[in-house]
């Protein structure tokens, strides 16, 4: 099946175009610059849809392919296309943005026009990280992405926003300026952009590791990985919720991504021979980041602290994978490991959305972060609080809610690769209950906290759908996950295939 | 069937879900009538499967229900298996359950969230049918987790009483911890089998007993053990056994229906439902075996004795059912699982009915629990009383009650099977016997004998509970008394469970048993030349001697043991250990690393450089600063469109 109409294009330009409508619109008339920003997000959304549809499970090509010259000197290529790996990460993007859009509706009574517009540029640039198939392109997405998350958070952040956003913007781009010199250097070595060539291109193993440890340091720093991942907490606490929303539920994903289709496929000798580096610092964001989760008194970073966590079980599942290929006894828990990293992206996507709105519908209310303000919320707000206490669960990884399946399946792909990997994964089980039962216990439960708390007033309408979105998404992916795993099944085969031949050989 | 089988499970989650999100529209009485309904079609339904199983032979039910996810080759379902194990777990828990939905419009009568407590009870009906229904580990770990998490909110259910949000926070971690070695155990069936569905996995089981695995290089495990062990861990956290038993206690901070029906009669057996389910891969190990029998015996023995010394009246119940499992978990180590399962079943009526009744006592003294200001009772309570009695004597074993002969099967078959640890198990079941009888009269003295001892305001009002509360009295004795005479012989003996349970050739502890039994009249005559029932008789007249003829001699002796008094309140010092080392550990530890390693090293040293440069950093940022941020933004598009240009010029050169 295919669309007639140039979808990636559609999703990339049409949000941008709404921001632009929006600032055009204008800050005096504030009402009319939300309907229209909303209207721009739900569109792309529902343009979105029919990718769901249309993809065809059976390939691992890229679908939806539009090719045009971008710079020919060069041969740059406007190229995009979408396989398995990033649909899901498509369809995330533009269902969480409709949410954020809305999100902005009460919160957000300074710069309206401003503050949707950056939002709508932005998620036009994270479609377009997705989508893009040359390797510049790609980058300047990647790039371009972080000037309206600056902004947002430097203009509608908290007081201490200017080292958040100075810290947010020196880790991110030394980051990525590693990456622009690998990109370079690949791109010169294969004479193509393209990063389908890219894959190909056969490299010496010290090749490999140098390309791959310029790609760490960018992803690595992106999704975030320890000890590079002090950036995100301040980030968090000082962006506005939408901005928490967006950086949580997509932005960290694009360092996941750019494992799977860059560090993986371009250097799969090198991520063997490292393999061991990344299990280790992903099992240290799981224990340690876990255990300092659990002390933090600030709800957004105690949330952040959790994501930084939760990530390491997508960098865990990944790279497991090559631990389990060098035992030599098939893919099978290879494909679960890299399945279950991609699954816990998405339900990651909605379980840190779902969890910063509800510390934005708090914020909003008390202005306060500090778990120690709350107290008894269950009492004012009973609504409210079943959301949170089910989102929570899910960040636990419950059973039946979409946190459990990818933590699920890394944890058992893990133990093939080695016992103790699979016992210190495991004690997530223990720590994320932990912190997120005891955030819980303080906020929700409990007697009325204070004279603030008594005078809460429930969700209001556009919170309550905001939260049950959230909710169904939640609940439906975690108790039926296939539909959205069956998207990635052949392209994660056929990754690892590829990734299971060494490119050092092809060169002799 | 599989439409039966799904009405079964389905009706309860109906209930929930219209009575949590409707609760308010519906009404009170359209809460407690809908999810009665649903679990009566629940109970009918799954009465009808037993009847079918027992007289029109059923075939065992092995059937997907949807494929939940497919992944690395592996198809991960959701599905039910239905054989006599799971028909009997089906009838036990949805017939207690019903009896406690119909309890509670008696407990909960004037509680505020009377429409959210049925919609839990429902939802755990559910989630506990789906556990024992599973014919896959994935879904039996669905279950398992979702058993816990309707118990934590419903121990919470006060959640403005901090004991109880305290209690519930507790005994969801200690079911993590079980729950992470159950994990474990399932992700190591995964990599041995490449198979999560009980009928492959058991199939291909005894072909792989001697397979290794090295836990620490050089050093080979064998992996079913292992596998085994990680397993029995999740059912050390389920069904308390020390030393993961430490939340059962506090779990008596929520209501007391839920304490029948979740801590004492369902979920919490969930643990012995699931080894004996699992007899296929534990027969293969005789060293698992050894490690589920000691825990057993030693939770049987050493939590009883804690019931001793307690004066809340739930807690004695509380730490008796610690014990009961504990025999269970004793008799699962001894191979004898259909004893467990047996006693499981017999346990799950009286002590949902002692529970009961300890409730029926609460509300009559207005939510007053400690035994020092009750008494006498018994002539204002009588029906309470009565059904007590019987229910205390089923406990400790009294010859022709039913649990005489699902403890006496246990004893038995532990003193019959040889394995590392059966001679320190005997003798702590023996011993435990004694405790019982003496925990077990002791409440019942205390609550229903004497003089009253509460305040004459509540004295005047005592009087017996309405019938909502005293119909599943009733209706939990009959059981409680005859269950096993016709149960006995098809569970211990006879061929009931076809395969559902396997044990091993030369395995057999009830053998010997089966020898002596000539009906269920004969063998409770037979009890009373046994050693466990003049034991039980003995604890018994103690119990009389002290509590109902001479008070003076328990205080006399409460001072006299004092120290042993002191360790048995102190409950061995499990909380206190635990609260330092792993909750103050953890918090320790969470506080080093974010404030030494996070703060200090990483962003200290390696990040900011030092403050100075911090410091330097801003001084610059505030005279490139013109006000607003959009400098920045600019000076980033700048920035990047050098990079860009000085990528494309070195592409030229």
């Amino acid at each position: 099946m295919n669309i007639e109409w140039p979808v990636l294009s559609v999703l990339i330009w049409l949000p941008i175009a709404g921001g632009v409508a929006v600032l055009l619109v204008g800050e005096r008339r504030a009402e009319l610059a939300r309907w229209v920003g909303l209207a721009a997000a739900l569109a792309t959304f529902l343009a979105s849809l029919p990718l769901f549809g249309a993809f065809d499970r059976g390939t691992a090509e890229m679908q939806f392919q539009e090719l045009a010259p971008w710079i020919p000197t060069f041969d740059l290529n406007y190229h995009l296309g979408v396989d398995g790996l990033s649909l899901p990460l498509i369809l995330l993007t533009t269902f969480i943005s409709v949410l954020v859009i809305m999100g902005a509706w009460g919160a957000i009574q300074q710069r309206v026009a401003q503050y949707l517009a950056a939002f709508l540029i932005l998620e036009g640039l994270m479609v377009g990280v997705f989508c893009a198939l040359d390797a510049f392109l790609f980058y300047v997405f990647f790039e371009a992405m972080l000037i309206p998350m600056f902004l947002i958070i430097g203009v509608w952040g908290g007081p201490n926003r200017v080292y958040a956003t100075i810290k947010f913007f020196l880790y991110t781009f030394l980051g990525s300026v590693f990456m622009l010199v690998a990109l370079i250097y690949l791109y010169l070595k294969a004479d193509s952009a393209a990063i389908l060539d890219l894959h190909a291109l056969p490299l010496s193993l010290t090749e490999q590791i140098w390309i791959f440890v310029a790609f760490l340091l960018a992803f690595a720093v992106k999704i975030p990985m320890f000890p590079v991942h002090t950036w995100l907490p301040d980030a968090h606490v000082e962006a506005p919720t939408g901005g928490s929303v967006v950086l949580a539920a997509i932005m960290l994903k694009i360092g996941g991504y750019g494992f799977v289709r860059f560090s993986l496929p371009i250097t799969p000798d090198a991520s063997l021979s490292l393999d061991w580096l990344l299990i280790t610092l992903s099992l240290i964001a799981v224990v340690y980041v876990g255990l300092v989760a659990l002390v933090q008194q600030d709800m957004k970073k105690l949330i952040a602290y959790s994501s930084i966590s939760h990530m390491g079980f997508v960098t865990l599942g990944i790279f497991i994978a090559f631990a389990i290929l060098a035992r030599g006894e098939g893919t099978s828990g290879a494909v679960l490991g890299v399945e279950g990293a991609m699954v816990q992206m998405l339900s990651h996507g909605f379980v840190s959305a779902a969890l910063f709105f509800c510390v934005g519908v708090m914020y909003d209310r008390i202005h306060s972060r500090e778990i120690a303000d709350y107290g008894g919320v269950v009492n004012t707000m009973p609504w409210f609080a079943t959301f949170m206490v089910l989102f929570a669960m899910a960040n636990c990884g419950l059973p039946g809610t979409s946190g459990f399946v990818g933590e699920f399946m890394v944890i058992l792909a893990s133990f093939q690769a080695n016992f103790w990997y699979a016992v210190l994964a495991a004690l997530t089980l223990i720590l994320g209950a932990a912190y997120s039962l005891w955030l819980v216990k303080r906020v929700i439960f409990g007697e009325i906290g204070n004279k603030k708390v008594e005078r809460l007033e429930d969700l209001n309408f556009r919170e309550g759908v905001t939260l049950g979105a959230l909710a169904v998404a939640v609940l439906g992916f975690g108790i039926w996950p296939e539909p959205l795993v069956e998207l990635m099944h052949v392209s994660v085969d056929n990754l690892l295939s590829h990734v299971a031949q060494s490119k050092i050989q092809v060169q002799l | 069937m599989q439409n039966q089988y799904l009405a079964i499970a389905l009706a309860p989650l109906f209930g929930a879900i219209v009575a949590g999100l409707f609760g308010r529209q519906i009404g009170r009485a359209g809460a407690h009538w809908l999810t009665i309904a649903a679990v009566t079609v629940s109970t009918v339904l799954s009465l009808d499967v037993m009847r079918r199983f027992l007289f029109e032979g059923l075939e065992v039910h092995n059937e997907t229900v949807y494929t939940w996810l497919i992944s690395g080759g592996v198809r991960f379902e959701v599905g039910f298996l239905v054989d006599k194990l799971t028909a009997l777990m089906m009838c036990v828990v949805t017939f207690v359950s019903l009896m406690v939905h119909i309890y509670t419009i008696g407990y909960m009568k004037d509680d505020p969230g009377y429409q959210r407590f049925f919609a839990y009870i429902s939802l755990f009906t559910f989630a506990m049918l789906m556990l024992v229904m599973a014919n896959n580990f994935m879904q039996l770990f669905f279950g398992w987790e979702a058993v816990g998490v309707v118990s934590y909110l419903l121990i919470g259910f006060w959640y403005k009483k901090p004991t109880a949000i305290f209690a519930n926070m507790k005994a969801f971690l200690v079911n993590r911890v079980g729950d992470f070695g159950f994990l474990l155990g399932i992700a190591a069936v995964l990599m041995t089998f490449n198979s999560l569905d009980y009928a492959e996995v058991f199939a291909a089981a005894p072909a792989l007993s001697g397979e290794t695995i090295e836990l620490i290089d050089g050093k080979p495990w064998n992996l079913m053990t292992v596998t085994c062990i990680l397993l029995f861990i999740g059912a050390m956290g389920k069904s308390a056994q020390a030393p993961l038993h430490v939340w059962l206690p506090d779990s008596m901070e929520g209501p007391t229906p839920i304490s029948a029906l979740i801590h004492a009669a369902t979920m919490v057996t969930a643990g012995i439902f699931m080894v004996a389910r699992m007899s296929p891969l534990f027969e293969l190990t005789e060293t698992a075996l050894s490690v589920v029998l000691v825990i057993g015996a030693l939770t049987a023995f050493f939590m009883g004795l804690i019931g001793l010394v307690q004066n809340d009246i739930k807690r004695v119940v509380a730490y008796s059912t610690l014990s009961q499992l504990g025999y269970m978990t004793a008799a699962l180590g001894a191979s004898a699982y259909s004893a467990a399962v047996f006693h499981l079943m017999t346990h799950a009526f009286f002590k949902a009915l002692l529970f009961l009744g300890a409730g029926s006592v609460i509300i009559a003294l207005h939510h007053k629990q400690d035994m020092q200001e009750m008494g006498g009772l018994r002539k204002y309570m009588p029906i309470t009383y009565i059904t007590g009695v019987v229910g205390t004597l089923a406990l400790i074993g009294f010859p022709g009650f039913s649990g005489f002969y699902s403890k006496d099967a246990i004893i038995s078959a532990v003193g019959h099977i040889d394995r590392a640890g059966t001679g320190l198990a005997e003798v702590l079941l023996i011993a435990g016997v004694f405790v019982t009888a003496l925990y077990s009269f002791r409440l019942l003295y205390l609550t229903f004998h004497g003089t009253p001892r509460m305040d004459e305001e509540t004295r005047s009002h005592v009087h017996e509970s309405p019938w909502v509360v005293t119909l599943p009295l009733v209706l939990l004795a009959i059981p409680s008394i005859g269950i096993a005479w016709f149960t006995t012989e098809p569970l211990l003996f006879g061929d009931f469970w076809g395969d559902a349970i396997y044990v091993a050739p030369g395995n057999d502890p009830l053998s010997h048993l089966r020898e002596i039994w000539h009906g269920p009249a004969a063998f409770a005559l037979h009890g009373f030349v046994t050693l466990p029932v003049w034991l039980a008789l003995g604890g018994t007249a103690l119990a009389t001697y002290v509590y109902l003829f001479n008070p003076a001699l328990a205080a006399t002796a409460s001072k006299a043991l004092a120290p042993l008094r002191v360790v048995l309140e102190k409950k061995y010092g499990f909380d206190e250990l635990y609260q330092f080392l792993f909750a103050g550990g953890s918090r320790g530890m969470g506080k080093l690393f974010w404030r030494g390693g996070d703060q200090t090293v990483i962003d200290g040293l390696l990040v900011n450089g030092s403050a100075r440069t911090v410091g330097w950093l801003s001084g610059i940022v505030r005279k490139i600063q013109t006000g607003r941020l959009y400098g920045y933004a600019f000076a980033m598009i700048i920035g990047l469109i050098g990079l860009l240009g000085l990528m494309v010029y070195r592409g030229q050169a």
